[in-house]
């Protein structure tokens, strides 16, 4: 095991332990507040592409804020004030020729409650990609079946697309979710807390799927559970009152983290 | 250190270290005695030593035990995961010194049946290097100090040299008289045996470092090696 060291502060990049991965999300020196009341605190990092990307801290911390940063979901909320810049693939996601639409389009996101659409297993599929102007059947049987098939999810429902979407069960509906929000074709995943309501058999399949994804799309996942960062993610970020205290590679980060408050957190000692 | 919010967990990793530190005074205390027995002729004093190994025995897999389950239970991280990997290591070592205590103890035994064939000189001295060394890497264990076990890896080589220079001497013994011979070559083994105390002290002291500063520092150049495939 070759530890690595990252620096604490200023602008974190990420030492990758496989090659060297090009960044897809670069955010420098965000800060947020509701209000009053900061959020995030200036931070600076660079998420790299085809790589699980995980924050993990304490209730508070300003993970979710920082993940829905990411396809500008906090502009719906009232009093924010949003500074600095949030590059994804090189553009300016506050630029202002930067559509929202387009950017949740290549900013897909999974909540932390399964939330699949009233209709059948196949609409909820096909929702985006008819919103954004497919309307051939066959296109969008295949797009159905891909997606399904990428969110592991094909093989358990082929024979009941037509049926509702909440007769699936927890795990399967937000594999669902997921199949969804892959439909559109993104090229970022954020994952908010994916498998908090879900049984550790269902958890797994949540994970392998990041597993397999990654080679296609960058996962950015907010999570409580410290194991699931360190089985899921390759690399990872400690949030504390708004401040990303570290980020660096997972196994790093869970053997030998730099900074004194993430091992209290990741330990166990923390508060 | 911050202590665990899980007073449970804290008690268990606090229980792991007394055990670990009572194991590791027991197996010097049987270098000590096995010792003493050669070197004051107290054959009953070595069956002490060949009696206490099975207690060492039991006290590994306790300790194993313990460290198993806190993997398992508690899915330990960054020094906590180190503290434990250590654990489960030294604890060996550990157990090695105890077998080699009781090596020594035996070639003691078969020793004080003959007279002695020379005054001990360089034995007590490897012997006194060898159980500071365990002493010391017991403290640096405890203390988490990787300064202190550095100063281990450092004395090595003073008792490498003694065996060395004590086995020519006892060849020189062997070559002059037959009869010596089997003499001669107990208290080479008892040599050897000693040398062996001071490798897994420098092990312990090596794993310490590891737990203090997460960076192994056990086969220098191997983990460039095995980086680039080789």
């Amino acid at each position: 095991m070759t530890a690595v060291r990252i620096e604490t502060s200023g602008q974190k990049r990420p030492a990758d332990r496989g090659g060297s991965a090009e960044p897809m999300i670069q955010i420098q020196d965000l800060a947020l507040q509701y209000g009053d009341k900061p959020a995030l605190k200036g931070i600076s990092m660079t998420i790299p592409k085809n790589r699980v990307t995980a924050f993990i801290g304490p209730s508070g911390c300003g993970k979710t804020t920082l993940l829905r940063c990411l396809n500008r979901m906090n502009d719906l909320v009232d009093g924010v004030r949003i500074q600095g810049r949030i590059l994804i693939g090189g553009r300016d996601i506050h630029d202002g020729a930067m559509d929202v639409t387009e950017l949740r389009k290549r900013v897909g996101m999974v909540f932390q409650k399964s939330n699949p659409f009233p209709k059948s297993i196949y609409d909820n599929v096909a929702y985006g990609p008819r919103i954004l102007g497919s309307r051939s059947r066959s296109d969008l049987d295949a797009t159905v079946e891909r997606s399904l098939d990428a969110a592991a999810l094909w093989n358990e429902v082929r024979d009941r697309l037509h049926e509702s979407a909440l007769s699936l069960s927890g795990g399967q509906q937000q594999r669902l979710c997921i199949a969804r929000a892959l439909a559109v074709e993104p090229e970022v995943l954020l994952m908010d807390e994916p498998c908090s309501a879900l049984d550790p058999i269902a958890t797994a399949k949540i994970e392998e799927l990041m597993e397999e994804l990654k080679s296609r799309y960058t996962i950015v996942v907010v999570t409580h559970n410290m194991q699931q960062a360190a089985r899921a993610s390759d690399f990872t970020g400690f949030l504390l009152l708004g401040d990303l205290v570290e980020f660096g590679a997972t196994e790093t980060i869970f053997t030998t983290p730099a900074d004194r408050r993430t091992e209290d957190y990741i330990t166990g000692r923390f508060g | 250190m911050t202590e665990h919010t899980s007073r449970n967990y804290e008690r268990e990793l606090q229980s792991l270290k007394e055990k670990i530190l009572l194991l590791g005074g027991k197996v010097e205390e049987m270098i000590g005695s096995a010792m003493r027995s050669l070197l004051d002729r107290e054959p009953d004093l070595a069956e002490r030593v060949i009696a206490s190994d099975r207690a060492v025995d039991s006290e590994e897999l306790e300790i194993d035990h313990l460290c198993l389950s806190l993997l398992a239970l508690r899915q330990p991280a960054a020094s906590d995961l180190r503290f434990i990997a250590t654990a489960l290591k030294i604890v060996t070592d550990l157990e090695r010194i105890g077998d080699l205590a009781v090596n020594i103890a035996e070639r003691s035994i078969e020793l004080n049946e003959e007279p002695p064939l020379k005054p001990y000189i360089d034995i007590p001295r490897m012997s006194a290097a060898a159980s500071a060394m365990v002493g010391k890497a017991l403290d640096s264990f405890v203390k988490r100090d990787p300064e202190l076990a550095r100063e281990v890896l450092r004395a090595d080589s003073a008792v490498d040299e003694l065996n060395v220079q004590l086995f020519r001497e006892l060849l020189t013994y062997m070559i002059e008289e037959p009869k010596n011979v089997s003499r001669a070559l107990r208290i080479t083994f008892i040599a050897k045996y000693l040398e062996r105390v001071a490798d897994h002290a420098t092990n312990i002291a090596q794993m310490v470092i590891f737990m203090c500063e997460g960076r192994d520092v056990r086969h220098p150049g191997a983990q460039e090696r095995a980086a680039d495939g080789l």
